[in-house]
């Protein structure tokens, strides 16, 4: 059966040598052809694409903003260098930039301390107005009329206007088409203009911007930076590993470009497949990039290990694609089970990553064993003749290894289960503003307006009265009412924002702004008037669809939180609905809903969705190796070096980081497809020596650390730089992924030079037989 | 020679001056009697409504937002006719439906360029309000119906352009451009089809301060009263940027019932059923 193998790749081998130029050919204008479909790639700029359409909490806040009006946002945040807002000149400018808002495009509605419409009484007349009309002629008694509305304001307050008086914020709404990244940069675009304007206009006042909107703008860019940063950094990485490791001109151009055109078909092919990118799925072609190498390294390093013995270049080649044929093969698979596996994931991005990557890998498997050495058959290679240091150290390691392997066993044992005990101190959390570093304007405007401010995380609920016109209903307000009292006693709780203020203040204007009257009216119809008289008297882009739905049957509460960990939301959210459930009439029943509350549930169903997916993963790798290897006790033994840097991983990450997010959950699936490939090519080269050489279980392990130790080095190099590499990312899901899988796989090339040969020793000890039935049914 | 040159050039220019003179005087002419021929069919559309006196009418109004939710209100509303260009009409809406708004009564009288006159009486508190505000260009009722778009068309609160001459639906219809003439209206310009046999506006696109279509009107079922008053029975307004809709539709309109102006004051506000 190997000896089949090996035939058919010999004849393989001599097949690509003869029909090299013909092979060039087909595989360049093949990669074109695939590669052409890049055009297609366009970038996603909706934060939603990061929920699957069946997830729960994305489909409670489409309805609810089915229901009102939309969230969609920009926040302008405004505040002078020093001293407070309510002066003429500060005043003018809020009362300009409302003004000028109309302007950004998609807006709907546009709310501010001056276009607040504040209701007096004056006798029998009830003026409804902007709270700031005319801005030049203000008294400073008049300023601080204002001043002392807008803060005893629950609308206001802690929302638009700060409790210092020295923030304020202009907030608009915008109603985009569904995931149209050109309009949304559009809106942003023209927010950012508008911005910078007032600033240039006004050196002594700072100017941020931060919603909804500006979170969504953000993923695009973060993926554009990606792509065109990362990736060139990765391929100057790439390029000095190989001159440095391979020491060939020929070598690192071919293996350049094979890892090129891997990740031209793959991005091509994602192109056809009308895959939008999103800032996972913009790791893909630094991943492939680095995955490609691999193929290549352990083609090419058995080649020129060939060669410096003396073999001519054609003659290495054959020999070279008949030891790695398999080895590569299976590498390449397994990676590929492992990408694939992130279809099970909640988040769809991860989804576009697994299967871009795993094109990837496939295609760098096929682009290696026929372009490269075609290739390599006919460009000149020089190899000097002289061995370099490095085979011998690996002897040496691999002497040391053998030497004490008991020692190692017991060392390395505490070390495995020692690290691994901080798993516990990893935290879940997913601050979407925190998915962006500080580098990131978003994230630095984000912080600004949470500093100064207000919160930027929302918890949204839409509570339903019992009837139609419900919302009017004394026994719904008294509720309503106690709940929004209850979410204000929380520390964490900023602002609430509920109907039942407004109904407070119309109540208090309708008896002569008596302060005794600032209370819930205790009777349907007058609720029910109120609420029409206030709408009859809203001016141009305010309606109460924002807070009420169109047959007044249920309100909408806003609860802005301060900077809370996800959990924390989770738990608000929760607790809630609890409340609601024990405090209010059933009809009444809510849960929370909003970005920051999806993003809190994202990790947790992530990881449990990806349970089932990298337990298949492991399953299908594991019976992989099997498989090649024809050895279930092989199979066996591998289990621990390939479930073991993972566990291991996030036990260094819960001891030196502790927080992760999305990321934790598809770090195990993606890392193992890569660390078994060490796994794969040591295991191989043993049971190569012990069943084609019949040597003893320690001349075996010398034979894999003398072979393929080397190679291992450069690979596992190449992937944890490639990796790190990742870690520079400004999006925190993507350097998260990138530092763990580094970690991971550096963790795995020390378990597999240190752990694996003391376990083979121990547990492969019988002798071996030099046929080729090597135990495929093991008595064991 | 040179002498020739200079005069031919002289010439040459001259003409190429004058033509060009012509051609720009041209271009303002035409648009002068654009101006003027919108402006005269917006004359005959007012015209064409003089003296109808008093109006009561009873509609339905249907709120749809884009999830396809429903609401309706009922309500009533007597409209009296105030002679003159440089005012506008009274008004008097009763709410019916629903319930717990029943009886609720809104006076306005419109103005021209000033914000108008209201006046609220809530039957819960048996109190009349006086509301004072700039709602001109606010929703009517929390509906896509903004005030200015209810509130008697009256001639002097646009500019008027004709644009051109097509057919709508079997009719055919003058389509014009109107430019608000008040401050703070929600529109940056209107286009309205006139149909050219009666006058009457088919549809109107509504164009939002950014100058981006923001929703149109669409009336139907008109009836003609007194053999001469033509009144769409039936409007749809559609918010093309929010995707909420409204229908108003009328189940009767009455003409000339004795409104008087002593019954749209204030003090009879409260006394309307």
């Amino acid at each position: 059966m190997s000896n089949f193998m090996d035939r058919l790749s010999v004849s393989y081998a001599k097949g690509i040598i003869r029909w090299r130029w013909l092979v060039l050919l087909v595989t360049i204008l093949a990669t074109l052809g695939v590669a052409s479909g890049g055009r297609f790639l366009s970038f996603t700029s909706d934060y939603r694409v990061f929920f699957g359409d069946d997830n729960p909490q994305l489909n409670a806040f489409e309805s609810l903003q089915d229901i009102y009006t939309k969230t969609d946002n920009i926040l302008f945040v405004l505040k002078p260098n020093n001293g407070k807002i309510f002066t003429p000149q500060w005043l003018e400018v809020v009362q300009d930039l409302t003004e000028e808002s109309w302007q950004i495009p998609y807006s709907i509605r546009v709310d501010s301390i001056t276009n607040f419409q504040h209701t007096e009484a004056v006798e029998d007349d009830l003026t409804v107005a902007d709270l700031v009309e005319e801005t030049g002629g203000l008294s400073q008694a008049g300023l601080d009329r204002i001043e002392q509305i807008a803060l005893s304001e629950p609308a206001l307050a802690k929302r638009i206007i700060s409790e210092d008086s020295t923030t304020t914020g202009v907030q608009i709404t915008l109603q985009l088409p569904p995931d149209d990244a050109i309009a949304l940069d559009e809106a942003v675009k023209f927010a950012e203009n508008m911005a910078a304007t007032i600033e240039a206009t006004n050196p002594e006042l700072e100017v941020a911007i931060t919603g909804l909107a500006p979170l969504s703008n953000a993923f695009p860019a973060a993926s554009m930076a990606d792509m065109s940063t990362l990736t060139p950094l990765m391929f100057l990485v790439i390029i000095i590993f190989l001159i440095a490791f391979l020491r060939s001109f020929t070598g690192t151009l071919g293996t350049l470009l094979v890892t090129i055109f891997s990740t031209m078909v793959a991005m091509g092919a994602a192109g056809y497949a009308g895959i939008k990118m999103t800032p996972p799925s913009a790791m893909a072609p630094t991943i492939i990039l680095t995955i490609a190498i691999a193929d290549c390294v352990h083609i090419l390093v058995t080649m020129f290990h060939e060669m410096r013995h003396g073999k001519a270049k054609r003659d290495a080649i054959v020999e070279s694609l008949r030891v790695n044929m398999q080895p590569v093969f299976l590498t390449s698979l397994t990676t590929v089970i492992g990408f694939l596996s992130l279809n099970f994931s909640e988040a769809p991005p991860f989804h576009d990553l697994g299967n871009i990557a795993a094109i990837g890998v496939i295609a760098a498997w096929i682009i290696s064993i026929a372009f490269l050495p075609a290739f390599i058959a006919v460009m000149p290679v020089r190899v000097k003749p002289v061995e370099t240091g490095k085979s011998s150290m690996m002897e040496r390691l691999g002497e040391f290894v053998i030497g004490h392997r008991t020692k190692l066993l017991l060392g390395m044992g505490l070390i495995v289960v020692g690290t691994s005990s901080f798993i516990s101190r990893i935290e879940l959390d997913d601050r979407f503003i925190e998915y962006f570093d500080t580098t990131v304007p978003f994230r630095v405007d984000s912080d600004f307006t949470r500093d100064n401010l207000t919160g930027v995380y929302q918890v949204e609920f839409s509570i339903n009265a019992e009837e139609s016109g419900g919302v009017s209903s004394p026994v719904y307000l008294a509720h309503l009412e106690d709940f929004a009292n209850w979410l204000r006693a929380k520390p964490e709780v900023v602002h609430v924002n509920s109907i039942t203020d407004i109904l407070k203040r119309l109540n208090k204007s309708m008896h002569g702004d008596d302060d005794s009257w600032y209370k819930l009216p205790d009777e349907r119809d007058l609720a029910a008037q109120y609420l029409l008289l206030y709408e009859m008297s809203l001016p141009y882009g305010l309606d109460l669809n924002s807070q009420i739905n169109i047959d007044k049957s249920a309100s909408r509460m806003t609860v802005t939180l301060d900077n809370v960990s996800s959990n924390d939301m989770r738990d608000i959210a929760l607790e809630s609905s609890q409340w609601l459930q024990d405090n209010a009439p059933g009809y009444m029943g809510a849960d929370g809903s909003g970005a920051a509350v999806m993003f809190a549930h994202l990790a947790d169903r992530n990881i449990k969705s990806m349970l089932s997916g990298t337990a298949l993963a492991f399953v299908l790798i594991s019976l992989s190796l099997v498989f090649a290897l024809r050895s279930l006790k092989l199979g066996l033994i591998s289990l621990i070096p390939n479930m073991v840097p993972a566990i291991m991983a996030f036990g260094v990450w819960g001891l030196f980081v502790g927080q992760v997010g999305l990321a934790v959950s598809v770090i195990a699936a993606t890392s193992l497809g890569l660390i078994v490939d060490a796994t794969v090519h040591f295991l191989s080269k043993y049971n190569r020596a012990r069943t084609e050489r019949g040597e003893s279980s320690a001349d075996a392990v010398r034979y894999g650390f003398r072979t393929v130790g080397s190679a291992l080095w450069i690979t596992t190099a190449v992937l944890v730089a490639g990796f790190a590499i990742l870690s520079l990312s400004t999006f925190a899901v993507n350097a998260d992924m990138g530092l763990l899988t580094a970690i991971t796989i550096a963790i795995a090339l020390f378990i597999d030079f240190l752990l694996l040969p003391p376990l083979l020793m121990l547990f492969d000890r019988e002798k071996a037989t030099a046929t080729s039935t090597a135990p495929a049914a093991p008595a064991e | 020679m040179s002498k020739k040159l200079l005069s031919t050039v002289f010439s040459l220019s001259l003409v190429a001056f004058t033509s060009g003179t012509v051609l720009s005087s041209a271009a303002l002419a035409d648009e002068a009697a654009d101006i003027a021929k919108g402006t005269e069919i917006a004359e005959e559309w007012d015209r064409r409504d003089w003296g109808f006196g008093d109006t009561e009418s009873y509609m339905e109004m249907q709120l749809e937002n884009r999830h396809g939710d429903k609401s309706i209100r009922e309500m009533r509303q007597k409209t009296l006719e105030v002679p003159g260009h440089d005012v506008g009409d009274k008004s008097l809406t009763i709410f019916d439906k629903p319930r717990d708004v029943k009886g609720t009564a809104f006076l306005s009288f419109a103005k021209i360029f000033d914000p108008d006159d209201q006046w609220m009486y809530l039957p819960a508190v048996k109190r009349v309000k006086r509301i004072s505000s700039k709602n001109k260009s606010g929703p009517f009722l929390g509906s896509e119906f903004a005030y200015e778009d209810l509130s008697a068309q009256e001639l002097k609160k646009y500019t008027y352009k004709w644009l051109r001459d097509e057919p709508c639906g079997e009719l055919q219809c003058a389509v014009v451009e109107q430019t608000p003439t008040y401050e703070n209206s929600g529109y940056t310009k209107m286009i309205t089809w006139y149909d050219l046999s009666e006058y009457r506006q088919q549809k109107i696109d509504y164009y939002d301060r950014k100058g981006k279509l923001l929703k149109t009107l669409v009336s139907s079922d008109f009836k003609q009263h007194l053999d001469k008053y033509w009144r769409p029975y039936n409007m749809y307004m559609e918010n093309h940027q929010t995707g909420k809709k409204t229908r108003l539709v009328f189940s009767k309109i009455e003409f000339q019932k004795g409104l008087k102006d002593s019954e749209l004051t204030k003090n009879t506000l409260k006394r309307v059923r």
